[in-house]
């Protein structure tokens, strides 16, 4: 779980719909394949993505086996003024990755 | 030259057929278990259940934005999205994502906020045959959405 990508408009208003577009490198081990010795490899996903905006929770996401390697997230968000984002992906097992990305909003 | 079956050997046939007959006859008595298991609902089916409840879903305003047919099974972009407002009364909970035949029905589960301003979300799936891919979204007043849509594909994913 690395190198956590996330793409926001360059400037905003307060108002606009934006898009804002995840992505993280991240095998999604679905727990379901054999390694060579026919052995199952162990699931291993990101089960849980999380955005907040000025602290407060506006997106959340819960992840199965069905989602495709190095996932994608994207969602849409009603620009209410400036402020920051916090991004989390959570893996089976407990660990997380945070990013923070500034929105840029404009008058 | 045509060859003629002999009498000896249309008889020695038909003691076949009848001897497969009586095969069949002698495993009647374990096809009511068989018949038994049938009707048990499919994962897809539990998991659906699981999330209506007594709920009566309805269609449209619910849509599922794929390819007809998917090359890769291994990663299909998809968009789901709900036209409803997002207003602090009413607006979209939650939307889920099933596959009718993936090893594990769920998919994902995109929760949102009268925040997102829209319900639509996008991201990338596994599909390891062709089958139809479902999607509930489920509203703050309690109602419930859902839409089915076949996707055709040509290589499955999660493969060993």
């Amino acid at each position: 779980m690395q190198n956590p990508r996330v793409k926001l408009p360059e400037k905003a208003k307060a108002g606009d719909v934006i898009q804002v577009k995840t992505l993280i490198s991240h095998v999604m081990e679905t727990g379901q394949r054999k390694d060579a010795d026919g052995k199952t490899i162990p699931r291993k996903i990101i089960n849980a993505f999380s955005a907040k905006f000025a602290g407060q929770e506006v997106f959340s996401a819960e992840l199965f086996p069905g989602i495709s390697a190095n996932p994608y997230l994207s969602f849409y968000f009603k620009v209410p003024g400036p402020g920051e984002f916090e991004f989390t992906w959570v893996e089976d097992g407990g660990a997380q990755v945070v990013q923070k990305e500034k929105l840029n909003v404009v008058a | 030259m045509t060859q003629i079956d002999s009498p000896s050997a249309l008889n020695r046939r038909q003691f076949a057929v009848t001897g497969a007959a009586a095969a069949a006859l002698a495993l009647l008595p374990s096809l009511p278990a068989l018949a038994q298991q049938q009707p048990e609902a499919k994962p897809w089916e539990e998991l659906v259940k699981k999330i209506l409840g007594d709920a009566k879903p309805v269609e449209g305003k619910l849509t599922i934005d794929m390819a007809e047919i998917a090359e890769n099974g291994n990663t299909v972009p998809f968009t789901v999205g709900v036209d409803n407002p997002m207003t602090d009364k009413d607006y979209v909970k939650a939307i889920h994502l099933i596959s009718s035949a993936n090893p594990r029905p769920e998919v994902a589960v995109f929760r949102f906020t009268p925040a997102t301003g829209v319900a639509k979300a996008e991201s990338r799936m596994r599909l390891v045959s062709t089958q139809d891919v479902i999607a509930i979204a489920e509203l703050s007043d309690g109602k419930f959405l859902m839409v089915r849509r076949p996707v055709k594909v040509t290589v499955g994913g999660c493969g060993g």
